[in-house]
């Protein structure tokens, strides 16, 4: 079959799960007086419908900042303006300043669920079919076969059709980054990660790989003549495009202040809610966010989070191609996960350690289907267990350490029964989140022991990935094969 | 009759692609479902409360028990799991109950009933003429199961619009699988078995009558195909006689098929000709039946799916008709949330069969002539007026049915076209068999 037509199904199928999903519940759905996410996103189009731009991120009669007041930069405030006109063109009371507050119906449910269908169609998924087609290797088949998978990951589908959030505009912005970079245009490559970053400051975790990368290869060019100039046109395409998205609010200091105030809630705490971080997870055993003061803990964040992410952005300096550059990207956006300040769980993307949010929204069954279906895909499709040979897996540095203890260990078939154990264990820990009632000490045990679980094996990703960042050379070119 | 090559050793990706849509047919659980849903509530309720004597009597709600005894023994069957889910379904006067629990279950019973429907699809593979050495996706078993298990109509009826056909026509494709497979008697058990479930199958028990009335009671054939009346079995024929009394059926449709029924005794074709009758019989009645809703059409594309990916000729015939009638099932689903899935569906569906049908014949030029293309590329402004344009007008008001009426027009240009096609190839094609003896 010829590849449109095989492209062209795997984006129905994902649109078509996409969709599906979205029948389902979303966050706060009938739950007054604060409701969730989609009231949030409800409530910024109204704010910026009937407000001026300079009250948007401030405290006024109008605009309480406690009832979801906006936290993300400006280009998600463009967005929900221009949401809000296509609201008020179709019924104006979604949009109704203070009158609308936790309005729910089966149309505006619609409305909004259509939002995210045609931002995901205009930006996330032409992203990832032109990623799979140019930087894949393999036949067309196994092409397809990623192509596939990535559109079915589960967390992207749940957090954005269920749950109710924008992520594929930043993240779909961020992939068009990487494109760029990795077709060699560093001028589109830099513009569309900075839009990405006015989207979502979650998008500064990719951010150092970036900086790193195009620095890098500047210097290669040699930092007098070529790369400097190339840098000077870099830096100020970023520039410009922070200028023209901050523009309203330029004119008078005290608006970036509060912007920024908002956008990085340092008032709100080392960690909320049960995240699989390293903090939360720590907290568990040693109280930290009491025993010690706030500027002992955002010191220690910030150092350990420096910590962790230095030896792969320097890496990368010295060496700026793309398989670094995709590696740098994992391992810095772990690192900031694991050690940063005020992580949300939503921040990892990863559908199972996401469980005790969605069922909390309502979402277990989409929940279930699309783990299951994205765990069975990729298994089949992409044959990730019989590719794991110890060369495929890269764990020749590991062999190189346990070699004089355990000389006997088949490192490979540890990780197979490895990776079966988590599974069980997820699906455990899953089915009594649900079905069992935890004992009375301790009522939060199983979202607990869920953040646990994932924290350790983030941990041990990261590992992983920074030894193979630093250590190992970079595989071979598979052949590529004809179709 | 055509016998199948030996099976590759590899069948992962029949599993792959039955439980890829078994877990979309989960995602679709919170969809829209239509007055069907209630029906089998009721049956549900009154198979469980109510003795066998007053099952066809009951009449508390309007959607009496319609279907014959053998289907409403699987709902009583049913009925015993459904206490586990939610007691209160089962209650008779509990009209419109649908609890989340209530929806769960129906729809869980429509998605693991399936599994007769891939057991049949397995079979009727191995029934199919296979290539070596092709690769996956250009085998007609792949694109066969494909085409059965990803049906677009199987899915917005049964799994949205709420139905169990796939259960039912898992037991039609059986039967046949099990006639092509030379075992007749398990062929002429199902279909009996099968018009006990659903009546609506008479629409093609003239062809199953006719077809083992001539080739299995009449145990051999001359060399030019026809009848060799010496070779008459009477042990056969009495076996199969009840099967082949009911094929003298109330509604008209049979009628229209005679002179198809006529054809496949003076020259039958084998299983193939069986096949093509049997769509023929379905068609007709659908075209010219009593009473007959648009969802009967599945009847004649599941088992043209068949001979689609064996000759180019049905190939073409049956992108037309299932293109078109798949259109035509578009109403069913009017609701503005399932509006994306069905034209996500329909396009996968389509673009799916197009291109794999094209790869699979490739030689010997395109499956469908320009004026065929351009009709069906006509369904595309034809669905953007009728559910994006006409709605924003005046006439929306004035006249509410003519976007209706617009599809059903439209559609059975094609359904006409097709079955006339059909018809034609039918009564012209050559014959192919030898001396067989059939056992």
């Amino acid at each position: 079959m010829e590849n449109w037509s095989l492209f062209s199904l795997c984006v129905l199928l994902g649109l078509t799960s996409r969709w599906a999903v979205s029948f389902h519940s979303y966050s706060g759905a009938g739950k007054p007086p604060m409701f969730g996410d989609y009231e949030a996103q409800r409530h910024w189009q109204e704010v910026t419908y009937n407000l001026p731009v300079h009250e948007w991120y401030f405290n006024t009669t109008n605009n309480d900042l406690n009832y979801w007041g906006l936290d993300y930069p400006p280009l998600t405030a463009y967005h929900s303006l221009v949401c809000a006109y296509v609201a008020k063109l179709l019924n104006p009371e979604w949009v109704e300043l203070h009158a609308s507050r936790g309005y729910e119906s089966h149309s505006h449910k619609l409305f909004m669920r259509a939002t995210v269908l045609f931002t995901d169609i205009l930006i996330y998924i032409p992203a990832v079919l032109l990623y799979c087609f140019y930087f894949c290797d393999g036949s067309s088949k196994q092409k397809v076969a990623t192509a596939l998978c990535i559109l079915l990951y589960p967390g992207l589908i749940l957090i954005d059709y269920g749950h109710f959030q924008y992520n594929s505009v930043s993240l779909g912005l961020a992939l068009w980054g990487i494109l760029g970079l990795g077709l060699g245009w560093d001028l589109f490559g830099s513009l569309a990660f900075t839009l990405a970053l006015n989207y979502k400051q979650m998008e500064l975790y990719h951010s150092l790989p970036f900086f790193c990368y195009l620095l890098g290869k500047c210097i290669k060019q040699g930092l007098i003549g070529r790369g400097f100039f190339q840098l000077a046109k870099i830096s100020l395409t970023v520039l410009v495009t922070f200028a023209l998205c901050w523009m309203p609010f330029l004119s008078d200091p005290k608006q970036p202040l509060q912007v920024l105030h908002r956008l990085f809630p340092f008032g709100r705490g080392l960690f909320e809610d049960k995240v699989a971080n390293t903090w939360c997870s720590l907290n568990v055993l040693i109280k930290i966010k009491t025993l010690l003061s706030r500027e002992t803990q955002l010191f220690l964040s910030f150092a350990l989070t420096l910590l962790f992410i230095l030896p792969s952005s320097l890496k990368l300096l010295s060496k700026p191609n793309l398989w670094q550059f995709k590696l740098a990207l994992v391992n810095s956006s772990l690192a900031f996960f694991l050690f940063s300040f005020q992580v949300h769980e939503k921040s990892i993307l990863l559908a199972a350690f996401m469980l005790p949010l969605l069922v909390k929204d309502g979402l277990l069954l989409p929940y279930v289907v699309t783990s299951l279906a994205f765990l069975f895909l990729s298994l089949y499709l992409l044959s990730a267990l019989e590719r794991s040979t110890e060369e495929e897996l890269r764990l020749g540095l590991y062999r190189k350490l346990t070699r004089h203890w355990l000389p006997k260990l088949n490192l490979s078939r540890i990780i197979k029964w490895k990776f079966w154990f988590s599974l069980v264990a997820m699906a455990a820990l899953s089915f009594t989140s649900v079905w069992l009632e935890p004992p009375a000490k301790f009522p939060d045990l199983f979202p607990v022991l869920v953040s646990i679980l994932s924290f350790l094996h983030f941990l041990g990703f990261i590992i992983y990935f920074n030894l193979v960042q630093l250590m190992e050379p970079q595989r071979k070119k598979s052949q590529k094969k004809t179709n | 009759t055509v016998m199948a090559a030996p099976m590759t050793n590899d069948q992962s990706w029949f599993y792959a692609l039955a439980l890829g849509v078994s877990f979309l047919k989960c995602l679709l659980i919170n969809a829209y479902h239509s007055t069907d849903f209630e029906v089998h509530r009721n049956w549900l309720a009154l198979t469980h409360s109510l003795p066998v004597s007053q099952w066809y009597y009951e009449a508390t709600s309007e959607w009496t028990l319609d279907y014959p005894p053998l289907f409403a023994w699987f709902e009583y069957g049913l009925s015993h799991i459904a206490c586990f889910f939610d007691k209160e379904m089962l209650v008779v006067p509990n009209l419109n109950y649908a609890s989340p629990a209530t929806v769960l279950f129906q729809r869980l019973s429509v998605i693991v009933a399936d599994v007769v429907f891939f057991y049949a699809v397995k079979e009727c593979c191995k029934c199919l003429r296979e290539d070596k050495g092709k690769d996956l996706l250009g085998k007609p078993s792949f694109i066969l199961t494909v085409l059965l298990l990803w049906n677009f109509g199987l899915l917005i009826v049964d799994h949205i619009h709420f139905q169990y056909n796939g259960f039912l026509f898992g037991v039609l494709l059986l039967s046949i699988a099990r006639h092509c497979q030379n075992r007749h008697f398990e062929g002429a058990f199902l279909f009996s078995v099968l018009l006990n479930l659903k009546h609506i199958y008479l629409y093609i028990a003239p062809a199953y009558g006719i077809y083992l009335l001539r080739c299995f009671c009449f145990t051999q054939s001359n060399a030019d195909g026809s009848l060799q009346w010496r070779s008459f079995s009477v042990v056969r024929l009495v076996i199969l006689g009840t099967i082949v009394l009911s094929t003298f059926a109330v509604s008209f449709g049979p009628f229209i098929a005679l002179p198809a029924l006529f054809k496949i005794w003076h020259r039958p074709n084998g299983a193939r000709g069986f096949l093509r009758c049997l769509v023929i019989c379905a068609l007709g009645s659908f075209m010219f039946g009593w009473h007959v809703h648009e969802k009967a059409i599945m009847m004649a594309i599941l088992p043209l799916s068949l001979l689609a990916v064996d000759s180019r000729k049905d190939a073409g015939i049956f992108l037309m008709l299932s293109v078109t009638s798949h259109y035509s099932l578009f109403p069913l689903l009017f609701t503005t949330q399932e509006l994306p899935i069905k034209i996500f569906l329909m396009l996968l569906f389509t673009i799916f069969s197009l291109a794999s049908l094209k790869t699979l014949f490739r030689k010997g030029g395109a499956l469908l002539n320009p004026l065929e293309v351009t009709y069906l590329l006509g369904l595309i402004p034809l669905e953007l007026i009728c559910e994006f344009v006409y709605p924003l007008t005046v006439w929306q008001k004035t006249f509410p049915f003519l976007p209706l009426m617009l599809t059903s027009v439209y559609c059975a240009l094609g359904v006409t076209y097709a079955f006339i096609r059909l018809y034609i190839s039918l009564l012209t094609c050559s014959d192919t068999t030898k001396k067989t003896k059939m056992q």
